[in-house]
């Protein structure tokens, strides 16, 4: 039997295009348009789920995004929402969290064992003995959870779009389109989104049996496309709310992320069900749901069913299920008062019985609990909300459509900061104070009426208009001043239970006074004992009875209870969504092309990526490393220094400049000359080293270590700020290339390529020269950092590797080899250089690591000066100092950050590097000790990972054998 | 995301900007105690409240200062050094 009805006016589906699809192995017909629920009632089928802790059928609850136990899987999405997704032709569905099917769920008797599973008890049944955890915990994670992870779920880019609008307005109901409406009138660019398919909130579905909200919708649709700086984006709901006015908005096919200058949040309202016993079985849903059925999908709910109202929206849904041709057998009004309006003489005229001041006590259900064939209605005193169970009567139905009231879809509102009061006459959260550019509208701000709901969305344009230094008049919208929307205690006690506040979790009334007697009666601590509001649907339909039932049980006004926090996202969004591109930017040095086709493994250094060495097939990687640091020692090697970070410091005060931002003396410094320079930060802790060379009388050339180059030049434009010395700074980092030619052939090598005078004399250690390498303009530096004779030669980016090209071929005879970082760490360790960061770190004073000579405590001022003043009348506490390993050891190798540990078993400091050096012979490294052991010869111990205590002794730089003036 | 004015280059999403720090004024290293000193190199004003802070526009370079309360994380204004009274 179809429950479809024929053609309603502005109905969601196309019927010329029919959809094939199956459910739980039957097939099923549905039309374009239909979402999976709204197809299966159409075909009666109303079993569309089972809930997550006791597995009861579930039919349709919402229909708006929380119809949480009616969750679907087509195989390849996990979870998919019913009352949300379209169905489409071909789709397999079937639901999850059954056990044999959704009608014959195995686990279905755990529903009959509900009394021995009140909340919590697995806190406190499964945690003794502790031997057992295992076992249970393996079950638990079975039960838990809802569908099946697909992990061959197939990779799809989902796409991020920015977008810009003077006005974003949340929700496209009569005061969201309303609002749009007139602020694209006033000019602004506005962004208006739904997460529904198509516009017009509750003028889709919610219509009283007439046609007037229908036409409403015509009329505001018409002059919503006269404005062409109106962009709708409906299917697609605001995620969440982000500093500065952020919405992402999430649709199918990825996120939109809107800036705007102002917001108006007009999201509506959530429909709340009323509690009573069994109000969960299929067939029993809201009233917004049945209405949902009948005008956008044009399915009749049931064919005769009971309304339970306690406001004038139940007799909405009576009006509206009249005209789709259903029965209803009663209206059940919570309230003594009853309805006193239009509605509900409309009512009566077409013979609708009402029952003041009753409720549901409880529904009574079909075989297997798959459907509702009565109610049991009695007198419901308001004042003590007690029923009274003692004379009830019965009426036949098959459905029950539910309308207490509502809670609002404040999410944004919340996350943006604003703070809300519970408002007594329409017993709902509004907007109290709200954060500067965010504004709220309509039901959300407690305004019911349709009329002022589209007069609110007008002020609430005022209001932007103003906020956004425009002229704009004030509009004033009077309060809510008929009977209460809401109710304010809509829950019916039932000696047996089943009442169910939250649908997710199957949570009872009882299980939120026991949680009360637990001592949990605060709302977060209630959230977390309870879970209430943790399931898929984050408290939508169950949070503001959870709060009622909490005000009742502690005797306060809900304004004291408060809500729990609401975080993004507003619905769940994939991860997919969230997924960005896996962007990973790296620097790459105008040489890199050479370094690939040489066979280079590459690390990464900062944002660089540099060869750790050349491989050579067949070669084990620690003897190529090895081989390239011999080549340097023998012969010569050469290693890109492009990396380096590069700074030109020009004018009149630069070398003043220096002289304050390092440790060192530049006001003296020859034309020519290099220098090292040593850079503290205010405490005195070692930040960096590098060169400065002179290059002229106003301009010199400064290198950093590769990684501290953006932290180093950021540095010295904070001082600069400060200092407002006359000085330029250039950072050259990328457009500057550097090379580093070294080992006893470096000059030979070098010779040939440049008119340069290189002889000791001509060219000593220390200085710099501008001249011409392989035609180039190069500036090459004497710079020992590896090997007594090296050459670091810079030139522009863009000729550096014509320039290696040149120095390799140059070299070809005399064993010039390329060589990586691994060799070169290896190489400035046997020169006893070590490595700022690597050798020190965030508390290293320069005293500790010896670099005392290059520190000018005569200078007026340099920064961490004054630090180091008090630090210098203190004794120095740990000392880095070379050490070797006995000669032939063989044992297990110390690591880097391995322990040094005295004879009382106490830590005495740690190895920060540790390397096998071929031309020492020896095992050789750094290690900070004790200061009464730093002398060469002393002896001390370092525990190696697998505990051995290894014998180290102090040793004296350079490991190797130099020549000075070589 | 959050946004940030550049007193140069204006209004720029937070990405584009590097935290510096409170801004603190140095006390005269020649003449202030060592305890004046720690105290300027090692303590924070953790309380909530207006500060003044430095920010980095790191894709030009520009160093400046921020006033923002960093209960409400307003940002009152931005300006550069030694430009305080020019704005």
């Amino acid at each position: 039997m179809s429950m479809r009805l024929p053609k309603q006016p502005g109905e969601w589906i196309n019927r010329n295009k029919p959809v094939k699809f199956t459910y739980e192995g039957n097939t099923y017909l549905g039309f374009e348009g239909d979402i999976i629920s709204s197809a299966l009632w159409a075909n009666n089928e109303q079993v569309l789920g089972r809930s997550f802790k006791y597995h009861r059928p579930r039919g349709v609850l919402s229909l708006a995004n929380h119809d949480v136990n009616a969750m679907m899987t087509d195989g390849v999405d996990t979870n998919m929402r019913a009352d949300v997704v379209e169905v489409r032709n071909g789709m397999q569905l079937t639901a999850v969290n059954t056990d044999g099917g959704v009608r014959k769920d195995k686990n279905s008797y755990i529903d009959k064992i509900s009394k021995l599973l009140p909340v919590g008890f697995y806190y406190k049944a499964f945690h003794t003995p502790r031997s057992l955890f295992p076992f249970w915990e393996n079950i638990i994670r079975k039960a838990a959870g809802l569908g099946v992870v697909n992990f061959h779920y197939p990779r799809i880019l989902k796409r991020k779009l920015n977008t810009h609008c003077d006005l974003l307005v949340v929700g496209a109901g009569p005061s969201g389109l309303t609002a749009a409406i007139v602020a694209a009138h006033n000019g602004l660019e506005v962004t208006l989104v739904d997460e529904n398919q198509q516009v017009g909130g509750s003028l889709t579905y919610d219509r009283a049996g007439s046609g007037e909200a229908a036409t409403q919708l015509q009329e505001l649709q018409t002059l919503l496309a006269k404005y062409p700086n109106i962009t709708v984006i409906s299917g697609a709901y605001a995620g969440g709310y982000y500093a500065d006015h952020l919405i992402p908005i999430v649709g199918a096919d990825g996120i939109t992320k809107v800036r705007a200058k102002a917001v108006i949040v007009a999201s509506g309202v959530f429909e709340q069900p009323p509690v009573f016993r069994y109000n969960d079985l299929p067939g029993v849903m809201l009233g917004s749901a049945a209405q949902r059925l009948i005008h956008r999908y044009s399915v009749k709910p049931f064919e005769n069913g009971v309304v339970v109202t306690a406001n004038s929206h139940g007799y909405r849904v009576a009006l509206d299920l009249l005209q789709a041709g259903c029965k209803v057998a009663a209206i059940i009004d919570m309230r003594a008062a009853g309805e006193d309006s239009e509605l509900a003489e409309s009512v009566a005229r077409k013979g609708v019985p009402v029952r003041k001041g009753c409720c549901v006590y409880e529904a009574l259900s079909a075989p297997g609990n798959l459907g509702v064939r009565g109610v049991v209605v009695c007198a419901y005193n308001e004042t003590t909300s007690e029923a009274d169970a003692a004379n009830v009567t019965t009426i036949e139905c098959d459905g029950v459509a539910m309308s207490a009231g509502w809670a609002p879809a404040g999410a944004l509102l919340y996350q943006a900061g604003t703070s809300m009061r519970y408002d007594e006459g329409v017993h709902q959260f509004v907007p109290a104070r709200l954060p500067v550019g965010v504004f709220a509208a309509g039901k959300v701000n407690g305004v019911f009426d349709l009329e002022a709901r589209m007069m609110d969305g007008a002020r609430a344009v005022s209001d932007v208009l103003r906020h956004l230094g425009k002229q704009a008049p004030q509009i004033d919208v009077a309060p809510h001043s008929e009977a209460s929307p809401s109710h304010p205690y809509p829950i019916v006690p039932h000696p047996a239970g089943k009442n169910f506040v939250d649908f997710d979790e199957d949570l009872q009334v009882k299980d939120f006074v026991n949680a009360a007697k637990e001592g949990f009666d605060n709302i977060e601590l209630m959230k977390r004992f309870t879970t209430v509001g943790m399931g898929p649907s984050q408290g939508k339909h169950s949070n503001m009875n959870a709060i009622r039932i909490l005000a009742k049980i502690r005797g306060l006004p809900v304004d004291r209870i408060g809500t729990t926090t609401a975080r993004p996202f507003f619905h769940p969004t994939p991860i997919g969504h969230l997924g960005g591109r896996g962007f990973h930017p790296h620097r790459l040095t105008s040489i890199h092309g050479w370094h690939e086709a040489a066979g280079a493994v590459f690390v990464e250094g900062g944002a660089w990526l540099r060869p750790a060495y050349y491989d050579k097939p067949g070669v084990d990687k620690r003897d190529i490393v090895q081989d390239e640091a011999m080549a340097v020692r023998l012969s010569a090697g050469i290693i890109d220094a492009g990396t380096l970070g590069k700074i030109e410091v020009c004018g009149p005060d630069a070398s003043q400049f220096l002289e304050r931002f390092y440790t060192g003396s530049f006001a003296s410094q020859k034309v020519g000359e290099t220098r090292f320079a040593l850079l503290l930060d205010e405490s005195g802790v070692v930040v960096d080293d590098g060169v400065a060379a002179r290059l002229e009388d106003e301009k010199f050339y400064v290198s950093t270590n590769t990684s501290n180059a953006a932290a180093v030049y950021r540095e010295m434009q904070r001082w600069l700020q400060q200092w407002q010395l006359s000085v330029g700074l250039v950072n050259v980092t990328g457009s500057m290339g550097a090379m580093n030619l070294a080992g006893p052939n470096a000059r030979d090598i070098l010779a040939k390529l440049t008119p340069l005078d290189l002889s000791e004399k001509g060219f000593p250690s220390g200085h710099v020269r501008e001249t011409k390498v392989a035609g180039v303009a190069a500036r090459i530096l004497r710079v020992g950092f590896v090997a007594e004779l090296a050459y670091e030669i810079h030139v522009p980016a863009a000729e550096a590797r014509h320039v290696w090209e040149a120095i390799i071929e140059a070299g070809k005879e005399d064993g010039l080899r390329p060589f990586g970082t691994d060799a070169q760490r290896l190489l400035r360790l046997e020169m006893g250089n070590h490595l700022v960061s690597h050798d020190t770190d965030g508390l290293t004073n320069p005293y500790e690591i010896g670099s005392d000579w290059a520190i000018k405590m005569g200078k007026p001022f340099f920064v961490g000066q004054r630090s180091l003043k008090i630090i210098a009348r203190k004794p120095v506490t740990k000392r880095l100092v070379p050490f070797v390993l006995d000669e032939g050891y063989n044992g297990e190798m110390p690591q880097e950050c391995n322990l040094v540990i005295d004879d009382a078993n106490q830590i005495r400091g740690r190895a920060t590097s540790v390397a096998f050096s071929r031309s020492v012979g020896r095992v050789i490294g750094f290690a900070y000790v004790d200061p009464d052991t730093a002398t060469a010869g002393s002896v001390f111990r370092i525990r190696t990972d697998g505990g051995a205590m290894v014998n180290a002794t102090v040793a004296k730089t350079p490991f190797i054998k130099t020549h000075k003036g070589n | 995301m959050k946004l940030l004015k550049c007193p140069m280059n204006g209004v720029r999403p937070l990405t584009e900007f590097v935290f510096g720090g409170e801004v603190r004024d140095m006390p005269d290293p020649n003449t202030c105690s060592d305890k004046e000193w720690a105290a300027y190199v090692h303590y924070r004003n953790g309380a909530p409240g207006m500060k003044k802070e430095w920010w980095y526009h790191g894709p030009s370079g520009t160093w400046f200062i921020a006033e923002r309360n960093t209960m409400t994380d307003e940002v009152a204004r931005t300006y550069l050094f030694g430009q305080e009274d020019k704005q």
